[in-house]
């Protein structure tokens, strides 16, 4: 069997008392494109963080390629080939759209090819024309394809897509979606999700993340029949 | 006209400026005047250092005046010891681009919060400054150089050609040296701002969490933009302690430390000239407000005004209420969108709908 991607053992986080993760046993194959879901507090974003070295965690280990990652710094997981588009838009707002690009491009190809990739990429999300706008006055939409382009830029093996559709409106979701199925034509993707639509439109395989343990793993038709997801997270959704 | 055609304009008004500055104004002024530019100008270049690691690489440093005191000392010690001044200039460079390193290293790798970065800078500040204010018995002394303690170090020998001991810079010598190390200081600078060094670290300023996410250390960026911030001021040091042949512990002070920030403030962020204009023009006013002292008007109106830091505290605190980003941007605005209005506005479509 070809090693995996991806693989966390007994990933746990610590927060003074509360076990935000626990035990955390993940595997994600070369290519693969994997759904998360979870109520909110159920370890998710944290377990996006230790991925990504933001979070030291308090227990286990991420293998990444082979490579410990555990105790790693987050610019060198993001060598490595992680990149991560984080749920509020973390860009550049300072700067213009294409300083953003180009900011995430240089790191892997200097001068020409840093601009060729950055106009490749503009083409891409759709914003050629707004390139010289400064990120921070954007939309909150155009905010979240900056951030996507500029992850893409970086070309890393695997993207952690955290809420990509939160916020956006049914076309944009819709394109977004496209966007996913694209993407994971060359990258592995794990995306963090609510919206199950948007996750139907993508995803083979689903985990369902609650209260910082890993509940159950299976493909998108079990999940939604199973009367425990609905328990944890449709039941508590309803209830908010 | 593009963004980058209005770039180049700008590079090439201040060239012109500058250079039409630095030969005409010996010509036309006093040599008193040329000795007072000469250190508004030495304090400019001082202003850029702390102008490039806040106003660029986002790190408020309370201590620029360590690295410029540092690079004061290095210089007025090594000289007395050698005698030409070509090492000793170096050491000057050295010595305090060292000690950023040093100290940066401790502040950065051990992830110190911006505030406390304030802290640990002025307080490195101040413990030089007490140390070297208690070193004036002759048994403090490097080599050849008593260290003077409060007194200072009077009588340091000027720069020379370099290698050529007996080839000694005069006064309007240093008012060129001066203004030419400010123009290069200045261009050196653009061009490593236009680097993809120069990039980086404003990206980090910008978002240091995204920086990290797509693969760079900011530690590492900060720990090289502070250590080029050091070198700058230690440069500085260096002049000034020619300018004057003297130098005393005031260098390290409170008052010092707390000017530089105020000229930056003033002149603004993210901006080269800012600094420089704010520098000189401070300097300037603190000077022409000086020199209002001794007239000893007994109303209350000449009193106020024969009251420079009473004066200063007011304009620094207008600045900062009233014109947050400084000078020199808000300038930039003003004639951007005065520009801007005269082209028809074909961008409106692009601006961000608003929100039902």
């Amino acid at each position: 069997m070809a090693t995996p991607l991806l693989q966390t053992h007994d990933l746990s986080m610590n927060f003074g008392g509360v076990r935000a993760v626990r035990n955390v046993n993940f595997t994600l194959a070369e290519g693969e494109l994997r759904c998360l879901i979870g109520p909110n507090g159920a370890g998710k974003s944290t377990f996006f963080k230790m991925l990504t070295g933001q979070l030291a965690p308090s227990q286990g280990q991420v293998l990444f390629r082979g490579h410990d990652i555990s105790r790693a710094y987050a610019h060198q997981i993001a060598r490595l080939g992680i990149g991560i588009k984080t749920q509020v838009p973390s860009v550049f707002d300072g700067l213009n759209v294409r300083e953003n690009i180009w900011l995430a491009a240089s790191r892997i190809g200097h001068r020409d090819e840093a601009r060729r990739l950055v106009d490749e990429m503009l083409e891409r999300i759709g914003l050629t024309k707004a390139a010289s706008r400064m990120v921070g006055q954007l939309a909150h939409g155009q905010r979240q394809w900056v951030e996507l382009g500029l992850v893409l830029a970086t070309d890393p093996k695997l993207i952690l897509l955290d809420e990509p559709a939160a916020g956006m409106t049914h076309d944009e979701v819709f394109k977004t979606a496209e966007l996913v199925r694209e993407i994971n034509r060359t990258k592995a993707l794990i995306v963090v999700e609510h919206d199950m639509q948007f996750i139907r439109m993508i995803a083979k395989q689903v985990t369902v993340f609650n209260q910082g343990s890993v509940l159950l793993e299976d493909n998108v038709e079990n999940i939604m029949r199973d009367p425990r997801v609905r328990d944890i997270y449709l039941g508590k959704q309803a209830a908010a | 006209m593009s963004g980058r055609s209005l770039n180049l304009l700008g590079l090439l008004l201040v060239g012109v400026v500058g250079l039409a500055f630095m030969f005409l104004t010996p010509r036309l002024a006093e040599l008193d005047t040329v000795l007072d530019l000469t250190v508004y100008i030495i304090m400019a270049v001082l202003a850029l250092s702390l102008g490039l690691i806040w106003g660029y690489g986002g790190i408020l440093c309370f201590g620029q005046s360590a690295f410029f005191g540092l690079g004061a000392y290095a210089y007025a010690i090594a000289m007395f010891n050698i005698g030409e001044s070509t090492v000793p200039v170096l050491l000057a460079i050295i010595l305090p681009a060292a000690f950023a390193a040093l100290l940066g290293y401790f502040m950065f790798y051990g992830r110190i919060s911006d505030v406390y970065l304030g802290v640990i800078t002025l307080t490195v500040t101040l413990i030089l400054f007490n140390s070297v204010n208690s070193t004036a018995g002759p048994n403090f002394h490097i080599g050849a150089a008593r260290l003077g303690g409060f007194n200072g170090i009077p009588g340091i020998p000027p720069l020379n050609l370099p290698g050529d001991k007996n080839a000694v810079i005069d006064l309007e010598g240093m008012f060129y040296l001066s203004t030419a190390s400010l123009l290069l200081t200045y261009f050196g600078l653009r061009l490593l701002l236009a680097s993809q060094f120069g990039r980086i670290i404003v990206g980090i300023r910008e978002n240091e969490r995204r920086a990290e996410l797509i693969g760079y250390d900011p530690r590492a960026y900060k720990l090289a933009t502070f250590t080029i911030g050091g070198a700058l001021a230690g440069f500085a040091g260096c002049l000034f302690a020619n300018w004057g042949n003297f130098v005393s512990p005031t260098i390290f002070g409170l008052a010092q430390s707390a000017q530089i920030i105020i000229w930056v403030i003033v002149g603004g962020r993210g901006t080269l000239i800012g600094p420089i204009v704010g520098c000189i023009g401070i300097q300037w006013l603190s000077a022409a407000l000086g020199a209002n002292q001794p007239s000893g008007g007994s109303d209350l109106w000449s009193k106020i005004f024969a009251n420079a830091p009473l004066i200063l505290g007011s304009i620094l605190i207008a600045f900062v209420l009233l014109v947050p980003k400084g000078l020199v941007p808000t300038l930039a605005e003003i004639v951007l969108s005065l520009f801007r209005r005269g082209r028809r506005s074909e961008q409106r479509g692009l601006e961000p709908q608003q929100a039902e």
